[in-house]
């Protein structure tokens, strides 16, 4: 079982890697789309890449547009996770 | 009806023979192939063809931004690298793509034929579209090309993208010529692009048109020679500048040459088999549009790709609208059949030609087929005195395309 800090670590390593952004940038405010020049295409990419890494659906679509921050992707992963 | 001078103000491109429009220029004056064997295709049931001419591995992660590779099959990665090379060398402002009077038209056989199996080796095996990715659409859409270098240049203008297999830039050519010179558009980026695929050279396989010749060193494919056994595939992305002349003079453009004649014809006989008659109306067509006579032409680029009844053909047509006594050659033996790239990277060549005006030979061509009827066939780097010169390029389907060109002074 993964701990919360761990799911964080894990999660800044995928979007890292995903979308060749550099860890520092990827602070718990980072904004996706403002901050990390993500778009629609890119959410669509982060979904498949957070199944895929963590073993969950991520099927509430209103809980993924409410994402807006790297922040609220961790907690909402956390919370998939528990 | 406005009737524009269409001329040639830029090139790029990426072929086997490198990336880069000088290197596959070296390569070619050096009488390089770009043609390996591909040891991975022996493992496939029923394939007997295992040569191609692949493009060298490209580092696109340092030359694109993920945002533009995200959508893009190496297909659309070389024509956008290719569209790149080809806009700095014309000296096209980011003002000028952005105005609404630079298009593009750029084709190729089909998306991404990597992208597309991919993707259908996933889904076959689980019936699930659960791991796909949002680019994977745009990378096999017909237009993957032609989209993705609009969107990685700033072109505001006319998208197109002919997709007619190995005719598909020479009528990129042809339409890119078209829309300057009825004045739609003051700039077109013509060319196309296509991939070295299993996929790709399975079809000539299955037609028995591909070259089963694996022999070291590899001498295949060899157009016009009595040996000649059949088609090798290539890949890579070729992209040239065609530009009213109004439009390249306000520039103070460098002009690489005139495009004069452009002629188009399709052939009802047979899906598949070539047809002299054809083949000649298209070569007469261009010539007439021109306002050239068969005399007056100075070279021949043939479309000859080493297939036993195509090279035969295509000889007929040559002897039929030019004679026998002008230089003929083809490049396939220097960097395969690249099929969508064919028409745009063999025309890049041809205004090298006509720089150096020097005549390029027939790589691999040992022992002129008797059958091809006598066309001139220089057997080395030939000076000559080169202003006019034509190019073919055939299709799989009907398609006939040829292009009348001229040198500027």
């Amino acid at each position: 079982m993964l701990t919360d800090q761990e799911i964080r670590e894990r999660i800044t390593e995928v979007i890292s890697e995903e979308f060749e952004l550099e860890p520092s940038r990827l602070v718990p405010e980072a904004t996706l789309y403002d901050d990390l020049g993500l778009d629609s295409l890119d959410a669509v990419d982060m979904v498949v890449a957070m199944e895929k890494s963590f073993g969950v659906k991520l099927a509430n679509e209103e809980a993924i547009k409410a994402v807006r921050t790297m922040d609220d992707l961790c907690r909402l992963i956390i919370n998939l996770k528990k | 009806m406005t009737v524009n001078r269409v001329v040639i103000t830029g090139r790029g491109a990426v072929s086997p023979l490198g990336i880069g429009a000088a290197k596959l220029i070296e390569g070619v004056w050096q009488g390089r192939s770009g043609v390996k064997i591909m040891d991975e295709w022996r493992q496939i049931k029923g394939m007997r063809a295992v040569t191609a001419a692949p493009v060298p591995e490209v580092d696109a992660k340092s030359l694109l931004p993920r945002a533009m590779r995200r959508t893009m099959g190496d297909m659309a990665i070389h024509a956008a690298l290719a569209a790149r090379e080809a806009v700095e060398d014309a000296g096209l402002s980011a003002d000028l793509l952005g105005s609404g009077r630079v298009g593009a038209a750029i084709g190729s056989t089909t998306g991404s034929p990597e992208a597309y199996e991919s993707f259908y080796e996933k889904f076959l095996a689980e019936r699930s579209i659960e791991e796909l990715k949002s680019g994977f659409f745009f990378k096999i859409m017909s237009h993957s090309c032609a989209a993705n270098v609009c969107l990685a240049l700033g072109i505001t203008g006319e998208q197109w993208s002919p997709a007619s297999a190995c005719s598909s830039s020479a009528q990129a050519l042809g339409l890119g010529y078209i829309l300057i010179k009825s004045g739609r558009q003051d700039v077109v980026l013509c060319g196309g692009a296509d991939e070295v695929h299993h996929s790709v050279t399975m079809v000539f396989d299955v037609l028995k048109a591909a070259s089963r010749n694996h022999e070291l060193p590899l001498t295949t494919p060899r157009p016009f020679d009595i040996n000649r056994d059949g088609v090798v595939c290539g890949g890579g992305a070729g992209i040239l500048v065609l530009e009213s002349l109004e439009s390249a003079k306000a520039r103070s453009a460098d002009i690489l040459g005139e495009i004069l004649g452009f002629g188009h014809i399709n052939d009802c006989s047979h899906i598949a088999n070539p047809h002299t008659d054809s083949m000649s109306a298209a070569m007469g067509a261009a010539l007439r549009e021109a306002g050239v006579a068969g005399k007056e032409i100075d070279y021949v680029n043939a479309h000859a790709t080493g297939t036993l009844q195509g090279d035969i053909a295509e000889a007929g047509a040559i002897i039929r609208t030019v004679g026998n006594k002008v230089p003929v050659s083809s490049f396939k033996g220097h960097i395969g059949h690249t099929l969508g790239a064919a028409g745009a990277l063999e025309t890049i060549i041809m205004l090298e030609i006509m720089r150096r005006q020097e005549v390029i030979p027939t790589l691999h061509l040992e022992n002129p087929d008797p059958q091809c009827g006598g066309i001139a066939l220089p057997r080395e780097i030939v000076p000559r005195k080169i202003e006019t010169m034509i190019k073919n390029n055939f299709a799989l389907g009907g398609v006939n395309t040829s292009l009348v060109f001229r040198r500027w002074h």
